[in-house]
């Protein structure tokens, strides 16, 4: 049972609630503790169930079945079901135009859907008593009423959920913001204004994070900055599901992948399987006899191309196969060693076929 | 910077669901904290009393050089509140820029993610705007009334022999006063429904302008038994009843005519509740 005194909610009495259910602090005499285990394990599993969790399972944070979004004859979304786990941060990850951050607007039940579900915490979203305190959320970062200060812009949003002032100043010192906290948001940068977004999202202390897009127009620092506040929220227990176009940033960031192109799901894997499931692994070999071993290679149903620096880089054997072929034919071989595909390298082959605009290398 | 100082998860909200006094918070936070609300406002008032000012220290010379006969019918009381015209242009364009610009900044969104009740929603928010037009519309007329007949007080009508002044304990008067500040917050919540139901201030504006003032126009050009009956139905004419005082024969009487303004904006409302939860956000 996490300790779960939200700062700045002092005042308010909550009820804890977590896998384990309210927690009692009456101490109960002996002979009442056997009736009163079956009447608390009924509450409890009715507790739980009312936070989400099935039965016996790994609590599904985001759960999306069939969606499908169509917008006249284009279909944005279609037929798209993933679950978001606690714990780990879920990337989002597909070409511009793929339907992501239709599918993040979706979830926060902000656009309906075609057809399909979305249940957030066990239950559509319109149902979160105070949304703020079960999922927080940054769509855009510029969302913002250009007159008003970033303290106000928290404000009025905090004051919807019933948060106090208080957690108002912290969220802001929480993105390091408290020094212009005062200043109309028309003047922000960029960077600040992703920062006042994610202050928002974290207003409530949420269990549940999105973020679309949330690095776009960062510098490096900030772009530092934020890939580890996800890492630390998602450490913390959280859920957080950051959708992004850079398959690069992700694979800094993500511990899973969900890749869409053209609205459809396309991967939904840990990176590492990702990687490992790329056709653009190699095996990069160096030898004096290159020539005759390239033969060999070829011989026994594999490719091969030429390094710029001389080297031979052969896809479709193994290391192994490459090294006992070699010894086979008396080759010497001075290294041999496999390269992984980077995870941008599998991203570009996943969605390949699935980017609405692409620039034709030479076709002018 | 370091991520420590948020606290672990805190599970689920609180037991109770968001309350209604929570939205009033919130929105009247929202109102407060934009400069466009308190530039519409203060020129409101000036136009309110500032135009209601010069017109009567026109009148009030006029009046001392008149011949009898010149001034029958003269209404003091609509005299001094003849700002109010212009003034409900602003805040009705302040009804349309407290949904519009929220819609227009992309801030709706974290709205409607932080209250998935979009209605209970609007509802605050119509209600907020609706009663701080109640204050300054009434503190407004009350001014520019006060104000406006002391400016006419001056004035000599020794030809003439009409009364130049009026007070409010003469008949109808108080209620053309209250009238006139109640017209400018019917006419700020037809701005906020028309804001609402169109979404766009680009949209939003020329339908309001059109609705207060082309529709007049359009009617203008009717048959003439078509045009003297729906005229007195349009919303500028049936609402500007709530602060005249010599009726003319055709017109609504004071308290229907604001009615059907009443009605007008209601429509308008109703329209934007409506589509606020069946749209895409």
């Amino acid at each position: 049972m996490s300790a779960n005194l939200v700062s700045g909610e002092g005042r308010r009495r909550r009820l804890r609630a977590d896998t384990n259910g309210p927690a009692v602090f009456i101490r109960i005499p002996g002979k009442f503790r056997g009736p009163l285990r079956v009447g608390t394990d009924v509450l409890r599993r009715f507790w739980q169930r009312r936070c989400g969790y099935a039965h016996g399972r790994a609590p599904l944070m985001i759960e999306v079945r069939g969606l499908t979004k169509r917008y006249g004859s284009t279909l944005a979304v279609d037929d798209l079901s993933f679950d978001v786990l606690p714990g780990r941060v879920t990337g989002f990850l597909g070409p511009n135009g793929a339907g992501k951050s239709t599918t993040m607007r979706m979830i926060l039940g902000l656009d309906h859907p075609s057809s399909g579900t979305v249940r957030v915490l066990g239950k559509p979203y319109a149902q979160c008593r105070r949304p703020l305190y079960e999922v927080g959320a940054v769509l855009e970062s510029r969302a913002v009423h250009g007159g008003r200060s970033a303290f106000n812009h928290l404000l009025c949003l905090a004051q919807s959920n019933g948060i106090g002032r208080a957690r108002v100043e912290e969220a802001l010192a929480l993105v390091g913001l408290q020094d212009v906290g005062r200043r109309r948001a028309r003047g922000l940068s960029l960077g600040m204004s992703q920062r006042l977004g994610l202050a928002a999202a974290l207003l409530g202390n949420p269990q549940v994070l999105l973020c679309d897009e949330p690095v776009n127009g960062l510098d490096p620092e900030g772009i530092h900055w934020i890939r580890h506040l996800l890492r630390d929220l998602a450490a913390q227990g959280r859920t957080v599901f950051v959708s992004s176009h850079l398959m690069s940033e992700m694979a800094l960031t993500a511990d899973h992948v969900i890749v869409v192109g053209r609205g459809r799901l396309i991967a939904d894997a840990s990176v590492a399987e990702i990687v490992a499931q790329s056709a653009q692994g190699y095996v990069l070999v160096r030898t004096p006899h290159l020539a005759r071993l390239e033969a060999l290679v070829r011989g026994s149903g594999g490719t091969s191309v030429y390094a710029s620096d001389g080297a031979l880089e052969v896809s479709g054997l193994t290391g192994p196969e490459i090294g006992d072929l070699a010894a086979e034919h008396g080759i010497a071989v001075h290294e041999l060693s496999p390269r992984e595909a980077s995870l941008e390298a599998a991203y570009l082959e996943l969605t390949g076929d699935s980017v609405d605009f692409r620039v034709e290398v030479g076709a002018s | 910077m370091t991520s420590g100082v948020i606290s672990p998860p805190a599970g689920r909200s609180p037991a109770t669901t968001i309350g209604f006094r929570n939205l009033l918070l919130s929105e009247w936070t929202k109102l407060r904290s934009v400069r466009s609300t308190y530039w519409t406002t203060i020129l409101a008032a000036l136009l309110t009393v500032g135009l209601g000012a010069v017109v009567c220290a026109r009148f009030a010379q006029l009046i001392t050089h008149a011949g009898p006969g010149d001034f029958d019918g003269f209404d003091p009381t609509l005299t001094s509140l003849s700002g109010i015209y212009l003034a409900q242009i602003a805040i009705g364009t302040l009804g349309v820029l407290v949904i519009s610009s929220e819609y227009g900044t992309g801030m709706i969104r974290a709205t409607f993610a932080a209250v998935p009740q979009r209605r209970a929603l609007l509802a605050a928010k119509a209600i907020v705007f609706g009663a701080c037009t109640l204050v300054i519309g009434q503190v407004m007329s009350f001014a520019a009334f006060g104000i406006g007949q002391a400016i006419l007080a001056t004035a000599h009508p020794h030809v003439s022999g009409i009364q130049a002044s009026a007070s409010l304990s003469q008949p109808e008067v108080l209620r053309a006063v209250c009238g006139a500040g109640l017209y400018l917050t019917v006419v700020g919540l037809l701005g906020f429904g028309l804001g609402a139901a169109i979404r766009h201030t680009a949209g939003a504006l020329p339908a309001f302008f059109g609705v207060l003032f082309g529709l007049s126009a359009i009617v203008d050009l009717l048959p003439t038994s078509w045009r003297n009956d729906i005229m007195p139905y349009l919303p500028a004419n049936a609402g500007s009843q709530a602060f005249t005082i010599e009726q003319s024969h055709d017109a609504l009487p004071p308290w229907a005519g604001l009615g059907v303004l009443c009605l007008y904006a209601a429509a308008a409302i109703a329209i934007g509740l409506l589509l606020v939860d069946r749209r895409d956000a």
